[in-house]
């Protein structure tokens, strides 16, 4: 029989970080260690004597099953944690999306299997050995490459996330805050470790013309997708990745061998790539023209809006729960930014009035997921949760309020504001603008 | 020791080595694990045309013979140009590829290939590559630059006889050429948050 603890939690007036039952973000820590110290005292009395068993569960007293091949996730899983991958509203299209379930997940690493993708063109079933990629255009000599050639190269392992910039894509113009949980707010962008040989390497081999000023890089799915790749990028930290999270990457995620620009949208971080053409000039693709550019108030549109800016998200508590009582929760969620390191979150209770600033979970990494989480005493009170990241350049996430009036609400692409939770006195959740 | 005679005189050789072996193994330098790759290996994998004319294919073609094709190739997930009246329109259309001129910057924002796209080559890159959707590269070069000729005409851009090649295709201008601006490496201070 397991002893029930009684925990009490004092609240201290020093304990407060900011308005409406924000707390400092040493709270867990401390209290933590006053629960532990409490020793809790127990007697057993002796009653009849029966098998030492009784009252364990079946899986407790029979030996399971053998080690698999590849470990499954348990039935009880199966179903409930799965991307959202219902086609977005509004007209025939055939790119396919699945956003990854974040209110679901923990810690900073996406599992493959729930990374998300956005495919123009279906997912192809590419055989890895009829697979090659060419290096071409402005360069000493054209040379080319399949999979088990690339694999003797000296590799790099580097965490970061990708991220669709047509993430929040509803949260520009749709006049109603978006209900469906965070997948179409947020489930477009993901963190994993890739593995792969950088492109430098690469180019530096076929021997790129000092003129050269851009890479165009073409996918083999059946749209041959193609993006213009600045020079810079590709010689600084583009990597060709054949590996995610220790294994090979999956055929949604460009098996067997993807472009992978840190930072950049994630469209530009072309799949089953094919040949990379060395050139003085952007090619001007459907990708960096009709779509993936950002039309703004004036008329105008911005185009070659690669980098990632600077965001972050509540992930618990969020519209997918309800909080049943009163009492200390803990809010978590996630801070990324296409430039480089994640400096400070902060977290707001009473909708952007008072932030108190949150604990950040190292190791931080340049241009991957970030953890925070701060203590929240939740009193019944209304509230409006908020997170607010800021750049080891010092970037700060705007206010919904300022992204639209600097940019208008048809831009579509790079939606990164400020995200709103209301709770209200029942506990229930809503996505808000504030 | 820094920059000491002997310092010196070691970097003098190191550089007249560094050149001599340069100039001896410049066209020779081997990739470690890549093959040359041919002509055919490029070309197999090298779709791309840009606004210049670069790379563009032989063959020819009008919007005459495009609208044929659109009917045959495209009509079943495209909707006819507005002023083309049929009994078939797609129920659940793809992309409009027709209108929309002097909407961008509204709120009934229509992007299409005559009101947005900048660059008439893209349409051919695109289309050639990509299109039809369920049998992308099944027409002949000839047909893709008839049908970019319909796509053209229909959205006002060309004559309905004005014949497109490689040499011809690159200099139409697009009614939108001017409404891109460079975002890369910073979007412009005038379109960031304070
Ligand atoms: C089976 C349906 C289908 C057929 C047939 C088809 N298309 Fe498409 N087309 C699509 C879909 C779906 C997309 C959008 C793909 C995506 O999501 O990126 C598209 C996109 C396009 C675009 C880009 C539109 C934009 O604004 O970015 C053009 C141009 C185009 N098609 C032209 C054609 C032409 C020309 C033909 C005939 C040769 C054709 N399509 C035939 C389904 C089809």
């Amino acid at each position: 029989m397991g002893q029930k603890q009684n925990k009490t939690m004092i609240v201290d007036a020093t304990d407060q970080a900011a308005g409406n039952g924000l707390m400092n973000r040493r709270f867990f820590l401390n209290s933590a260690l006053a629960t532990g110290a409490a020793v809790v005292g127990g007697s057993a009395a002796l009653a009849q004597e029966t098998t030492v068993g009784e009252g364990q569960e079946d899986w407790t007293l029979y030996p399971g099953d053998d080690a698999p091949e590849y470990g499954e996730l348990s039935q009880f899983e199966v179903g409930r944690v799965k991307k959202f991958v219902a086609p977005p509203t509004g007209g025939r299209t055939a790119s396919s999306a699945g956003r990854t379930p974040l209110h679901l997940l923990h810690g900073t690493i996406t599992p493959s299997g729930l990374h998300f993708e956005v495919t123009h063109h279906g997912i192809p079933d590419v055989d890895p050995d009829k697979h090659q990629m060419v290096v071409h255009g402005m360069v000493k000599q054209p040379l080319k490459w399949g999979v088990e050639q690339l694999e003797n190269y000296p590799t790099v392992t580097r965490q970061h996330f990708l991220e669709c910039s047509g993430n929040g894509r509803v949260c520009w113009a749709q006049p109603k805050p978006d209900q469906n949980f965070m997948y179409m707010t947020h489930g477009l962008v993901s963190g994993s470790e890739w593995t792969g040989v950088p492109l430098s390497t690469l180019l530096d081999e076929a021997g790129v013309s000092k003129d050269a000023k851009w890479v165009i890089a073409e996918g083999g799915d059946s749209g041959s997708l193609s993006r213009s790749i600045p020079i810079d990028k590709a010689m600084n930290d583009s990597m060709v990745a054949i590996y995610q999270n220790g294994e090979r990457l999956r055929p949604s995620q460009g098996y067997p061998m993807r472009i992978l620009n840190p930072g950049f949208e994630g469209n530009t971080s072309v799949k089953w790539v094919r040949s990379l053409y060395v050139t003085d000039k952007p090619v001007m693709s459907r990708f960096e023209t009709s779509k993936y550019t950002d039309k703004l108030h004036d008329g105008k549109s911005l185009q070659f809006s690669l980098e990632m800016d600077v965001k972050s998200v509540i992930t618990r508590p969020s519209n997918a729960v309800a909080l049943e009582k009163k009492g200390m929760y803990e809010i978590t969620g996630l801070a990324w930014s296409g430039k480089g390191k994640i400096a400070k979150v902060e977290v707001s209770a009473d909708g952007g009035k008072t932030w108190a600033e949150a604990a950040v979970e190292g190791p931080v990494q340049s241009i991957m997921l970030t953890r925070f989480r701060i203590p929240w005493m939740y009193e019944g009170r209304p509230a409006v949760l908020q997170s607010r990241a800021t750049d080891e350049f010092g970037r700060v996430q705007p206010t919904r309020k300022a992204l639209l009036a600097a940019r208008g609400k048809q831009a579509y692409y790079h939606y990164h504001a400020i995200h709103s939770w209301s709770v209200n006195a029942r506990g229930k959740i809503r996505h808000v603008y504030a | 020791m820094r920059g000491g005679k002997s310092d010196m005189y070691m970097r003098k050789t190191l550089i007249a080595a560094l050149l001599l072996a340069g100039s001896a193994v410049a066209m020779a330098q081997e990739s470690r694990f890549g093959e040359p790759a041919t002509q055919a290996d490029i070309d197999k994998r090298f779709w791309s045309v840009f606004p210049d004319g670069t790379n563009l294919p032989d063959g020819q073609g009008t919007a005459v013979a495009g609208a044929e094709i659109f009917e045959l190739q495209c009509h079943a997930c495209h909707k006819n140009p507005p002023d083309e009246a049929s009994e078939f329109e797609p129920e659940d259309p793809a992309d409009v590829l027709f209108g929309g001129h002097g909407t961008i910057g509204t709120d009934g924002a229509l992007a299409t290939v005559g009101s947005y796209w900048p660059y008439s080559t893209t349409v051919f890159n695109y289309v050639r590559r990509a299109m039809p959707y369920t049998s992308p590269m099944s027409l002949t070069n000839s047909e893709y630059y008839s049908i970019t000729a319909y796509l053209l005409y229909k959205n006002d851009i060309i004559e309905e006889d004005t014949v497109l090649n490689k040499e011809t295709l690159p200099g139409i201008k697009m009614p939108n050429s001017d409404g891109f601006i460079n975002a890369y490496p910073e979007v412009p201070e005038k379109y960031r948050t304070k």
